[in-house]
């Protein structure tokens, strides 16, 4: 047997299947998450804050100590446990209804104070957990189970860019939003995500990546139909790139007052 | 103990709160607990803690919930409304069974109220507040002196049975002065090792803290251990104080603020050749019911007096039976009860009983 591991689970995943759909991105996100925790070496200081939404049991997939937050209350958890222990490495991880909807206090607040926090936030532009209600994050003219003819500006608002939202503040540091719709798009994804944790262990402050990711379950649609609607319809009113970065900037500020 | 300084109530809070060990606050203002805020954010960064003044109430509490998984003594201060915000977190700290202190500095209410002592938030604080099948230990302090004891004791029970201890005050005993003494400052060595804490899975395996299962039998097994607790509690933890039972003519029922007052009363039914004794718990949960069920049978009228329009009455009677009479008399909506018009409703009773 010649037979050579070229790939295998990351030690920061625990042994656990994960609860997911076929074709939800979410699996790649973790994944992600845990090859950057395992890169920087991070693994026994590291504490994750699950959300209420479909990754709620995010805190057992991870081989990290973690715990889960009320709906949209994972930045406030966060902060506390970064100002208890700065030493630490804390990340919450959150869906479009729980970060946008139900925690856009929790999360405006923590990005101004510039809170020393990774956010890993998935937008897929619906509820999944209770059944694909409309999200604040969901497209006009999308259907949801509570806009079965689409979602109407005139009765229910427009979607929320939230890093275009976050990024006028002065506290965040940085901010980009990505998409796992292509390999290199998740390349590009692994990079964001490794840029949030370094910025964290720098001391440099917020930072928030956005990962647009499909939910074909709700969509209504196959798995490789969902990628096409995400590419065709979700990258083009949430355009991807980096929305802010003063990682630079305040890492000169770190060296110059020390 | 060192020598007695004058100090305002809600400073006092937050001076006992550092002693006991104490070094991360995070809080929102509302009247009438500022000063308690105020000194927390001077305070703390001097003694190696963190201060920080939230986005809200909601905020407040889930940031106790992180502090607290990480194993450090944290505390909280608000009034009514603010602990009325609070009640989700609660119950998700209950039910992760996470360590933290409450100082609710009552006001009066319902809704926004005013910013005067009341005793309305008996029942928020004793009959579970959030959803789900818990209780807070809740203990009601009637001078400063013993608010200093008790948000001590509340970071030991808080740590001692994993569960959020509330410190029922109101506006009368966080805005007055008195003369007081403070136990020495508590080393931080010596406080309790909290193995379940959210440290980093270094050498071990990870710890994981959730108020969540969706198997109904293992969220019963949570339950039932919540439940355990609860005993323990009921069974260790009943405090109070009683005052000249022994011949009473009538018994009241008293806690906090009306308890303190209750003093006065006793010393101007003397006067009337009445013997007037008090009940006062100090733990509002547990109740002490078994000892004033015991001393309900001496006497023929427990009369209960709040400032709200009857709460822990509800306590009173469970406790009371059908040994004596449980009249009430209570002021609401931040009205303070006057000796006088106390000493004068007991007049009232003991007449009615054919006199002393």
């Amino acid at each position: 047997m010649n037979a050579k591991v070229v790939m295998k689970r990351p030690e920061s995943l625990s042994k656990m299947d994960f609860t997911y759909c076929p074709g939800c991105h979410h699996g790649i996100v973790h994944r992600l998450i845990a090859e950057v925790i395992d890169k920087l070496g991070i693994r026994e200081k590291t504490i994750m804050v699950a959300p209420v939404g479909c990754a709620v049991f995010a805190y057992d997939f991870f081989d990290v100590d973690g715990t889960v937050a009320s709906h949209g209350r994972a930045p406030a958890v966060a902060t506390g446990m970064k100002r208890a222990r700065p030493d630490r490495i804390i990340f919450t991880y959150q869906g479009d209804g729980d970060l946008a909807a139900i925690g856009t206090t929790e999360i405006v607040h923590a990005a101004n104070r510039g809170e020393n926090i990774t956010v890993v936030f998935i937008n897929n532009a619906v509820y999944g957990m209770t059944g694909g209600q409309m999200a604040p994050t969901t497209l006009i003219g999308q259907r949801t189970t509570t806009t079965v003819h689409g979602r109407d500006s005139k009765t229910a608002g427009y979607p929320m860019r939230v890093c275009e939202m976050l990024s006028q503040l002065e506290g965040p540091t940085y901010i980009e939003r990505v998409a796992v719709d292509t390999p290199q798009h998740v390349m590009k994804t692994k990079k964001a995500i490794n840029k949030a944790f370094e910025n964290q262990i720098n001391g440099l402050g917020f930072s928030l990546v956005e990962v647009l990711s499909a939910c074909p379950t709700n969509w209504g649609l196959p798995p490789g139909e969902a990628i096409r609607w995400l590419q065709e319809n979700m990258i083009e009113f949430y355009p991807l790139g980096v929305y802010k970065d003063k990682a630079k900037e305040r890492m000169k500020l770190i060296a110059h007052s020390s | 103990m060192g020598e007695k300084i004058l100090v305002k109530g809600n400073e006092a809070f937050g001076e006992a709160a550092i002693r006991a060990g104490c070094r991360y606050y995070f809080g929102y203002p509302i009247t009438p607990q500022n000063e308690l805020t105020e000194y927390m954010s001077r305070r703390l960064p001097g003694v190696g803690g963190a201060f920080l003044q939230a986005e809200s109430e909601v905020s407040v509490v889930n940031m106790l919930y992180g502090a607290s998984c990480m194993g450090v003594r944290v505390m909280t201060s608000t009034s009514s409304p603010g602990f009325s915000l609070m009640q989700e977190g609660i119950s998700y700290m209950a039910g992760a069974e996470l360590p933290a202190v409450f100082i609710n500095v009552v006001r009066g209410g319902p809704g926004l109220g005013d910013i005067q002592p009341s005793q309305g938030d008996y029942l928020q604080a004793t009959k579970g507040g959030g959803h789900g099948d818990y209780r807070l230990i809740v203990l009601g302090p009637s001078t400063i002196q013993e608010a200093i004891e008790l948000v001590m004791l509340a970071f030991n029970l808080a740590d001692k049975y994993r569960t959020p201890v509330e410190v029922l005050a109101d506006g009368m005993i966080g805005q007055m002065m008195e003369p007081v003494e403070f136990p020495e400052i508590r080393s931080l060595d010596t406080l309790p090792e909290k193995s379940w804490a959210l440290t980093g899975a270094k050498g071990r395996k990870p710890n994981k803290i959730t108020s969540f299962d969706l198997d109904p039998y293992n969220l019963e097994k949570m339950n039932l251990r919540y439940q355990a607790t609860r005993e323990k509690v009921i069974a260790n933890e009943q405090r109070w104080e009683e005052m000249n039972v022994k011949g009473a003519d009538i018994l009241v029922a008293a806690y906090g603020t009306v308890g303190r007052i209750m003093r006065t009363v006793i010393e101007l039914a003397k006067e009337k050749s009445m013997k007037v004794g008090l009940f006062r718990p100090i733990t509002l949960w547990p109740f002490p019911y078994k000892r004033l069920e015991e001393l309900s049978k001496e006497v023929d009228t427990v009369l209960t007096v709040e400032l709200s329009g009857g709460q822990m009455l509800e306590d009173v009677k469970l406790a009371v039976k059908d040994n004596a009479k449980t009249p009430f008399y209570g002021r609401m909506g931040g009205v303070v009860l006057t000796p006088e018009e106390i000493l004068e409703q007991i007049e009232k009773l003991v007449k009615e009983r054919g006199g002393v």
